[in-house]
């Protein structure tokens, strides 16, 4: 069992929980993620390690209510327990590996959209730790969506917030923002690293391939058992099949198929979980509810 | 009776099973059993014993089942076999202990597997338990997976007084027991769940979701948490498949993905979270038992299901049994074809799989008739969902993360048959993991002979 140490609503529907898990928290790295199972009834849930405290033995999670799953995640208090909770699963951030000085060398931006902010979040602390300074832009759909601004804040050299509504920051999308720091504020960047829903990956990807930015991104595929066993995570990177759970999950985003992994991760889902969705938080769905606005 | 025949066995009726998840074959009763026992001659030099992997004594337990002592019986199987109930159920028993049966050579052979379930069955039913050692000998021993391989190599273990751990990656244990062998053949709350808590009563620790190469790794077992040895009994590895288009698919399922959510995860029972797909028409490809299984459950999901093989009945892999229970049920065998292409509509589903028909050639490096294509057979089988069931390679996730352990060309793990010994001190390996995907049998012999193989090394070390 693991235990729930902390609880934070960061944003409507947005949850962040630290869980007991000595073994992962002793092991991970950025760019990894676990497998969380409610109880025994409950879907294998995949999610990325947002943080982790190896004294405590702790792993941070931030998750979005979505689907039937992810909903009753969020109805768990500090001090209850969740039945299973495995990892470090997939590879970790290339970034980790390399050494400090080839780092500092190098230019880079980091995209995170929706809920990929969670994701991106403990690499950008991890170049602070090592003494890397990057840029990071968050987007999201309004002001409400935004999250974890103030811990970005603290680890990233420049932290810019991009909403498509301009309720709060930059006006507009975060390829707009891209956009705009190259061409009006005179900056370049040798890496992107962009986490967020599919679709802004797409976009992200297709704009700095056009601009010859190298870009990594974060596949998040239905998945099973994480360990390579059921091959449901699969997809298309050149032209080759990859395993998001063992070979990922982050891939080169100019090689990703991403129209195929996008109608793949809609396979379970119904027209009624659909309704159900637009009812509750109206039409956030369409685009993963990051609202990017990369569809546009 | 007629001494030339098995005891007959009873089964749920073909038309009614082919509706639900209970399990097809009955088994049989006390009087059964007993009858069938008396058609053994005990032979002094038993030629059964021969074909079984681990050597189960059987004149010996048949004995004490003719004469009525399930118990005792239960006692003999146990000192070679922790998990009768279910190499009774899955074992190839046609092509092990009851091929060498002296009763086959004029009748049929000693029903051997039934008489194994029936004992295994009766204990559990009665509530016999194995007894823990008296003492431990102070050593510890990892076992990395839960499959029978594992499950083997540690209860072997425990008897002999070693501490052991079971380290499992997924959330249950038992390995392809759980996630992969359908309910129907192999029922998981009664059968696999009390052969494993026999395990544990034993002594035996099972920590699951834990990933070694991941949440740790094989040297920090042996360095920092203070095993002795380790066995590795991780299984077969990650699924295959053709590399055809239109694979990726939704709709396109490894055979692994499929009775892994149907399983494991239990998506046929509602009250379950996990979903599963099952088309209407449903297409496996595949000859093994796991297309079998695959399509066996398919059908129960309510589907008009094809086996889809590229060559003959005749070269069909899986058991023969299975292939009859299949037809039975009415799974509509395509035989000598060959899929090309999977047809996907504009929501990326699919939406039929092109097929071309095959003819039987010289015979190939492995004896078999080589499948070769027959000129202008394309044909659209008109199916939703498919399901590719071609076999395993090994996950690399355990060999590369341990400094000086050896694969072979095929990936596969390197380990003396006889002990079970790695190019690794100190870790030993066996199951799946080393002869690639093969027997639930064959994964306890090897497991059988790694407990002994350690026991050696760590009684002299
Ligand atoms: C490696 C990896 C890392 C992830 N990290 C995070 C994370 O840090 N935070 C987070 O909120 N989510 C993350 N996800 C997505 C998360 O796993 C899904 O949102 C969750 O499984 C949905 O479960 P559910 O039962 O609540 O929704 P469901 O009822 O299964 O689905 C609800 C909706 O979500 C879609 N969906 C289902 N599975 C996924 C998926 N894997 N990814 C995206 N959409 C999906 C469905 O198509 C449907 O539209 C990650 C996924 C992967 C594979
Ligand atoms: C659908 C299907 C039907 C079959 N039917 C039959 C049959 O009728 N008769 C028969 O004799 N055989 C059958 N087999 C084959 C048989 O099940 C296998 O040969 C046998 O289970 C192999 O045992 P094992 O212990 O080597 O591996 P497995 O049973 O595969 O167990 C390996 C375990 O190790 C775990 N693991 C893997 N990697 C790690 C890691 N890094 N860290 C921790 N844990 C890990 C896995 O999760 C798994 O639980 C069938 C197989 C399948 C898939
Ligand atoms: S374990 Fe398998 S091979 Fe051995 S006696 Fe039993 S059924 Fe036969
Ligand atoms: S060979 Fe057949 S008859 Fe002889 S001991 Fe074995 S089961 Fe009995
Ligand atoms: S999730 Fe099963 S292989 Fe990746």
């Amino acid at each position: 069992m693991y235990k729930i140490l902390k609880k934070e609503v960061l944003a409507n529907n947005i949850y962040l929980m630290d869980i007991e898990a000595k073994r992962v928290a002793k092991s991970c790295f950025p760019g990894q993620f676990i497998i969380v199972k409610i109880d025994e009834k409950g879907e294998r849930i995949p999610l990325t390690i947002c943080d982790y405290d190896r004294e405590a033995g702790s792993v941070t999670i931030v998750f979005q209510a979505v689907g039937a799953s992810t909903q009753r995640m969020a109805e768990y208090e500090v001090g209850d327990t969740f039945r299973d909770f495995v990892g470090p699963l997939g590879c970790k951030s290339e970034l980790v590996d390399e050494p400090d000085e080839e780092l500092k060398k190098k230019k880079i931006l980091f995209v995170a959209g929706g809920v990929g902010t969670a994701p991106v979040y403990p690499q950008v602390k991890w170049m602070k730790e090592h003494g890397v300074d990057v840029d990071c832009i968050i987007g999201a759909r309004n002001k409400e969506l935004i999250i974890l601004e103030e811990e970005m804040k603290k680890v990233a050299k420049n932290c810019y917030v991009a909403t498509d509504d301009g309720s709060y920051g930059f006006k507009g999308n975060v390829n707009d923002k891209i956009k705009d720091l190259i061409h009006n504020e005179g900056k370049s960047y040798d890496l992107v690293i962009a986490i967020g829903p599919i679709i802004m990956m797409k976009f992200v990807s297709l704009l700095t391939k056009e601009l010859g930015i190298k870009t990594i991104v974060s596949m998040n595929p239905i998945m099973v058992d994480g360990t390579g066993m059921c091959g449901a995570c699969r997809l298309t990177v050149g032209d080759e099949v990859k395993f998001a759970c063992v070979d990922g999950p982050e891939f080169d985003g100019h090689l990703v198929n991403f129209d195929e992994s996008m109608k793949r991760q809609v396979m379970y889902r119904t027209e009624e979980g659909r309704a159900v969705l637009k009812l509750k938080e109206g039409d956030t769905h369409k685009n993963g509810g990051c609202g990017c606005g990369g569809d546009k | 009776m007629d001494v030339l025949k098995k005891v007959p066995v009873r089964e749920q009726d073909p038309k009614v099973r082919a509706t639900n998840f209970e399990e097809v074959c009955l088994g049989y009763n006390k009087d059964e059993a007993m009858e069938e026992a008396t058609r053994c001659i005990k032979c002094k030099n038993p030629k059964c014993v021969t074909g079984c992997p681990v050597s189960i004594d059987i004149p010996g337990f048949i004995k004490e089942v003719e004469e009525g002592n399930i118990e005792e019986a239960s006692k003999v199987i146990a000192k070679y076999s922790a998990l009768p109930a279910v190499c009774g159920r899955v074992c190839p028993q046609e092509s092990q202990c009851e091929e060498r049966c002296i009763r086959g050579i004029k009748g049929e052979p000693v029903s051997i597997g039934k008489l194994e379930r029936f004992v295994a069955d009766w204990s559990r039913e009665h509530n016999i338990k194995p007894q823990p050692p008296e003492t431990l000998n102070g050593k510890k021993v990892a076992v990395i997976g839960s499959g029978p391989a594992g499950l083997t190599c540690a209860g072997d273990l425990a008897k002999l007084g070693y501490d052991v751990t079971i380290f499992e990656a997924l959330h249950e244990a038992g390995g392809v027991l759980v996630y992969g062998i359908p309910e129907f053949r192999l029922p998981k709350e009664t059968v696999v769940k009390t052969e494993i808590d026999n395990v544990r009563e034993l002594g035996v620790k099972i920590e699951t979701n834990v990933v070694i190469g991941k949440s740790t790794t094989i040297d920090e077992l042996l360095t920092e948490e203070g095993f002795d040895a380790v066995f590795v009994g991780s299984g077969a590895g990650l699924p295959k498949f053709m590399g055809i288009p239109g694979e990726n698919a939704n709709g396109v399922f490894s055979a692994n993905e499929f009775l892994t959510r149907n399983n494991l995860m239990k998506a046929f029972d509602e009250s379950y979270d996990s979903p599963i797909v099952s088309g209407k028409k449903v297409a496996v490809v595949g000859g093994g038992n796991v297309a079998m299984d695959a399509a066996r459950t398919a059908l129960r999901l309510g589907a008009e299901v094809h086996i889809v093989y590229r060559r003959s009945e005749a070269e069909l892999p899986a058991r023969v049994e299975e292939v009859h229970h299949a037809k039975e049920e009415g799974i509509i065998f395509n035989l000598l074809t060959n899929p090309e292409e999977i047809l996907v509509d504009e929501n990326g589903r699919v939406k039929g799989m092109v097929c071309v028909e095959m003819e039987l050639g010289e015979p190939d490096a492995s004896g078999r008739r080589r499948p070769v294509v027959k000129a202008d057979s394309e044909f659209t089988l008109d199916v939703d969902t498919v399901i590719m069931s071609l076999g395993t390679s090994p996950n690399p996730l355990i060999s590369s993360t341990t400094e000086g352990l050896e694969v072979n060309k095929w990936k596969c793990i390197v380990a003396d048959e006889v002990n079970g010994k790695t190019t690794k001190e100190g870790v030993y390996a066996g199951g799946d993991a080393v002869t690639g995907a093969a027997t639930v049998i064959l994964a306890m012999g090897a497991g059988k002979a790694a407990a002994k193989g350690i026991d050696e090394y760590l009684s002299t070390k």
